[in-house]
């Protein structure tokens, strides 16, 4: 942040890649430094209500696995799945989920109004990336609480399934958990991008909400159908929980699984590049 | 009385603004409800030497949760309450200290021209959705039995913006009440009977809850409609139904009264 050199835009090839790169990456690690503080120290101003939100999540996450407990008191099985399966699916969602919300949704769904008020404007200004900016600028820290919480709900599915996961499944499992973040901010990004057209993109906000719902029901429930297809290949809800979940329980039907939720997650980002970029292209600024 | 049929018309008129938004979020709102019944499918197709979970055939679940989407497209209380902290956080509520018009039946009007609007911009992909699942779908047992339906939904609607009204009043004494609403909800969505018909619950439980009035507020209408309450009992329920439709009106006068004396006018 100090170095006026971080600050100016970085030299083209000619200078060489890998420094320039290096540069970029140190910088804009910096300034996320400085924004996580911020989100810090804005949270603790309100400090019972950061807690009452925690509470909130919990309460949520709770009401999932009541309807899992409830439905496996009437059937041994849904499909392939048996109870703890299925509550090892329900935590890697809501671990996703929260590690999304704590990274991107607040950003996300500010977007729209930083267009509607002009304010992107001076985000365009600013000597960073306007799309990184703009993606994590607040940090909701409360979101990793609950994103824990879902850990220890995993941790203890996975000892009543007796899963003993060795280091390589450990990390692909993490791996695969950031493909499905980062699907879940491709989608969402891009789709409060449209609000630059509609200036009002709550009703979609909360539509993705609903979406959420859908990745934490076992594939395996779904026959081949519309449904399936749409849901696993164009918005790739069925993979982004289900996969990292069947790699962890030893269910995985083929290697191809995780090589889809990958492929699907870089051209979901891709997807996500060209129309932010398109949209900014078209932005005519408001109330300036 | 004509005033506040005014007041229901121009909730009719600002409401509409809104249709396409209310377009959005019924056609969305059905991707979890197509999940949910997929599930179901596949639990039933599990256990093929059981045709019944808890009593429910599988028409019969699939019936219960496109009954209750349609009771809660009409009673659902949406954006009501925010409105209410809004109004009374910003000093808004003051004119109506002033004018000869009664807050509650004043919210009542917009919430009841809001559900109409509402649930006719949910008529089309609700009712496309359910004519798609519409051999899953059965009827009441006789017209009596949906007449008693529609009274319940009817109660259900009331009891729903009451509690929601109470509610948003704790913004008399709190700055930020969203928290305290989503809790509210997470119980209601539970115990309600959102997420599963409330008699496949283990008997002691069901019977607690029967003791809450979070089963009035869906389940009990839609077991009504699909004949699960019967007799003497279907008006016993109406009976305590409108019982708690009284006391959260109660509650409501009583917190009204206590937060107005509390009342600072804040930006009015």
């Amino acid at each position: 942040m100090n170095t006026p050199a971080a600050c100016s835009p970085p030299p083209s090839d000619a200078a060489g890649r890998s420094p320039a790169a290096w540069r970029r990456l140190r910088h804009h690690a910096a300034v996320y430094a400085v924004l996580c503080r911020n989100s810090l120290v804005r949270e603790m101003s309100f400090k019972v209500n950061f807690t009452l939100w925690i509470v909130v999540e919990l309460l949520w996450f709770a009401l999932q696995l009541a309807f899992v407990a409830v439905i496996y008191q009437h059937t041994e099985r849904i499909a392939t799945w048996s109870r703890w399966e299925v509550v090892l699916l329900v935590g890697a969602s809501h671990f996703i989920q929260q590690v999304f919300t704590a990274l991107f949704l607040t950003n996300c769904v500010q977007l729209s109004d930083h267009i509607r008020t002009g304010r992107l404007d001076f985000f365009l200004l600013l000597p960073v990336n306007t799309r990184f900016l703009l993606s994590v600028r607040q940090v909701d820290l409360g979101a990793f609480v609950n994103a824990a919480s879902a850990v220890v709900v995993m941790g203890y599915a996975a000892v009543r399934l007796e899963l003993e996961p060795g280091p390589a499944q450990l990390a692909g499992f993490g791996l695969l958990c950031a493909a499905g973040v980062l699907i879940h901010y491709a989608l969402m990004f891009m789709l409060t991008t449209v609000s630059f057209w509609t200036v009002q993109a709550q009703g979609i906000v909360w539509g993705y909400y609903n979406l959420f719902n859908v990745a934490r029901v076992p594939d395996a429930a779904f026959r081949p159908g519309a449904f399936k297809v749409v849901f696993t290949f164009v918005l790739p809800m069925l993979l982004v929980a289900n996969v990292p979940t069947k790699l962890l329980a030893d269910k995985l039907g083929s290697p191809l699984e995780i090589l889809l939720l990958v492929a699907l997650a870089g051209v979901c980002f891709g997807v996500s590049v060209r129309v932010w970029r398109f949209a900014v292209r078209h932005y005519t600024s408001a109330s300036s | 009385m004509s005033k506040y049929w005014h007041v229901f018309n121009i909730g009719i008129q600002n409401t509409l603004v809104y249709r396409v938004n209310f377009l959005f979020r019924a056609t969305f709102g059905l991707v979890p409800l197509l999940a949910t019944l997929y599930l179901w499918r596949a639990i039933y197709a599990s256990n093929p030497d059981n045709p019944q979970v808890a009593g429910y055939t599988l028409a019969a679940m699939t019936s219960y949760y496109l009954v209750t989407t349609i009771v809660d497209a009409l009673t659902a209380v949406t954006e009501d309450d925010w409105q209410i902290a809004a109004d009374i956080r910003d000093g808004r509520i003051s004119q109506f200290l002033l004018k000869p018009m009664d807050y509650l039946t004043y919210r009542l009007c917009l919430f009841g021209a809001g559900r109409i609007v509402y649930a006719t911009a949910a008529l089309l992909p609700v009712g496309l959705f359910v004519a798609l699942q519409h051999q899953h779908l059965i009827g009441p047992p006789d017209a009596g039995y949906f007449a008693a339906f529609a009274l319940s939904t009817l109660l259900t609607a009331l009891l729903q913006f009451l509690l929601s009204y109470t509610m948003a009043l704790l913004a008399f004494w709190l700055l930020e009440i969203s928290t305290f609403v989503f809790i509210l909800f997470a119980f209601e969505y539970i115990a309600g009977g959102h997420l599963f018909p409330l008699d496949i619950l283990p008997a002691g439980v069901l019977a607690v809850l029967q003791f809450t009035p979070f089963p009035y507020q869906l389940y009990f209408p839609v077991s009504i409609y699909l004949g699960r309450v019967q007799g003497a009992e279907l008006a016993q329920g109406l009976v305590l139904q409108a019982a708690w439709v009284l006391i959260a009106y109660a509650l409501a006068r009583w917190v009204w009264t206590r937060g107005i004396k509390h009342y600072s006018a804040a930006g009015g």
